[in-house]
């Protein structure tokens, strides 16, 4: 039991939505259904599904950035849902996210220093000369030098800004990363670079990732244990290599035989 | 005796206005017959969609084709007027493009936009019109009384559906897809290839499909063109490249893309190395 860093129980979620033809009616979207988690500290658990699968939702609900109807996040035994502002915010340095869209997410009008040194700042770890330092290796660390600090996010490529993107999210040392589809909009060889990237930080700082994507490839690759959602629901979950080997469901199966260039690629 | 191919491009150069000696795509050769697929691969960047842009004529005023010719149906495309290049533009060539909510229009129905190119090209009106706009969507898998829906009451599928069928309203002979399947989750990527293919098959359409992903190119494909910088590193039969890759790029492009078994590990591409090989 104790070796799970984050479990959650009974997640629900349900998003209101205006129907019928002038809007007066509403149904209800279930995103999250009775999801329970548990990761374990210093693996990967993949989440993986379709569009409106409910897996960014429960990404979202998990680090407390949308509300739960219902259910318990439990964070090294704590349960985040029921923390105070202040409280959830020290617990947050420990919690990071990296996201999709390296072109959405940095702000265009921040240098790199101050974007990676943000959250240093915020969390109050160090004087500015330590945070300073902390920046510069953490971006040394992730492939950038000293002078991209002065630099703005659009004078840097897609793959580059996702590297910038992992900076932000581990200079503050956290215990769980949720990687949020995080190399679905780069090109194949860069992919290859940010995927290798990260788990070596997993085994250098000892992270436990919770990795989002529909890309069943890509999670083939980086993941411990795999989860599959459908409609809000888990469909299946389980050890990677079992899960990929001996789909139990026939939604899991039909999803890996979808992946492009299956029977063809693997001879 | 083998017939011409019904597009045959030889020696297309791209560059800017600005910098002609900046090759965005350098002396570019292959050719397409009915009634098959080639696919072009290779990075961003990497000169791809620019030689899908040049085969009509759309490539944007800032950048000038600087030589090469792409021959259609016995008709070198290069030298033609914009007015020309339109009559053959959706009428002969048909084109689907990577993001199926940019590329629909919000405010009309998927009906009359399916049924515009058939009023441009075919001068089709009144029933004529109806009855052939509900057989499109019905061969691409949408019932016909859908006709009144708007793009924003379909998902991304069933849009990238009614593309296919825009592209296909004038029964083109040739088929130009950029990336379109990329946006999609993978069992509707799955659906809409198998669409593709069906089509292409029962039109007897030539195709020629741009995609970054290697697993789609073992789908799809009859032939391959690599494109690296600009360049063809390496172009053949599917089976040949995927399996035999002859250029040292295509070796390292094979190497970082994931498997399903997982059994091989990831391999990002060495540029150093490369530019070494290439040398």
């Amino acid at each position: 039991m104790s070796d799970y860093i984050l479990i959650a129980r009974n997640l629900t979620k349900t998003y209101s939505q205006a129907s019928g033809k002038l809007g007066f009616g509403h149904t209800e979207v279930k995103a999250l259904d009775d999801v329970s988690i548990n990761l374990q500290e210093g693996s990967t658990l993949a989440v993986v599904g379709e569009s409106g699968s409910g897996k960014s939702t429960l990404a979202r609900c998990l680090l407390q950035l949308q509300p739960l109807d219902s259910g318990e996040v439990l964070f090294q035994g704590r349960d985040l849902a029921a923390l105070s502002g202040p409280e959830l915010r020290r617990e947050r340095k420990h919690l990071q996210m990296i996201f999709q869209d390296p072109f959405a997410s940095l702000n265009p009008r921040m240098k790199i220093g101050e974007i990676v040194g943000e959250g240093l700042a915020v969390h109050g770890l160090g004087n500015a000369g330590e945070q300073r330092n902390k920046v510069e290796k953490m971006l040394k660390r992730v492939g950038m030098s000293k002078a991209d600090m002065q630099r703005y996010p659009h004078e840097f490529s897609g793959g580059q800004r996702q590297r910038i993107g992992i900076a932000r999210a581990l200079v503050l040392q956290p215990k769980v990363v949720v990687c949020d589809e995080p190399v679905s909009a780069l090109d194949v060889s860069i992919q290859a670079q940010i995927l290798l990237l990260l788990k070596e930080l997993q085994q250098e700082m000892a992270l436990s990732y919770l990795f989002i994507s529909h890309d069943l490839r890509v999670v083939r690759h980086i993941a411990d244990e795999v989860l599959v959602m459908h409609q809000g629901k888990v469909v299946e979950q389980g050890k990677v290599s079992d899960v990929y080997a001996a789909p139990a469901q026939e939604y899991t199966r039909n999803l890996l035989n979808s992946i492009p260039g299956r029977k063809a690629m693997a001879a | 005796m083998k017939s011409a191919p019904l597009l045959q491009i030889e020696g297309l150069t791209v560059s800017p206005v600005v910098a002609p000696g900046h090759l965005l795509v350098n002396n570019v050769s292959f050719s397409l017959e009915s009634g098959k697929t080639i696919c072009i691969v290779g990075e961003s960047g990497s000169g791809k969609s620019l030689t899908a842009l040049s085969v009509m004529g759309l490539i944007p005023p800032q950048l000038k084709r600087q030589g090469g010719k792409i021959v259609f149906q016995d008709q070198d495309l290069t030298g033609l007027t914009n007015e020309q290049m339109r009559d053959i533009r959706g009428k002969r060539i048909g084109m689907i493009f990577q993001e199926p909510m940019t590329s629909l229009n919000p405010v009309l129905t998927i009906g009359y936009q399916i049924g515009e190119p058939l009023t441009v090209h075919l001068g089709l009106k009144g029933k004529a019109l109806k009855a052939r706009i509900a057989n499109l969507l019905e061969q691409v898998g949408i019932p016909a009384n859908r006709a009144n829906a708007y793009p924003d009451e379909l998902s991304g599928g069933q849009r990238q559906r009614v593309m296919i069928a825009m592209s296909i309203a004038c029964e083109p002979v040739m088929l130009i897809a950029d990336e379109p399947t990329t946006a999609l989750d993978v069992t509707v990527q799955a659906q809409i290839l198998k669409l593709l293919d069906e089509l292409k098959t029962r039109m007897n359409m030539g195709m020629l499909f741009i995609t970054h992903d290697f697993g789609v190119v073992a789908d799809i494909a009859d032939n391959v063109v690599v494109m690296f910088r600009g360049e063809i590193a390496e172009s053949g039969a599917v089976s040949q490249v995927l399996k035999h890759p002859q250029h040292p790029y295509t070796m390292a492009l094979l190497a970082c893309v994931p498997d399903v078994e997982g059994k091989k590990p990831l391999k990002p591409i060495d540029y150093a190395w490369l530019n070494e090989a290439a040398a």
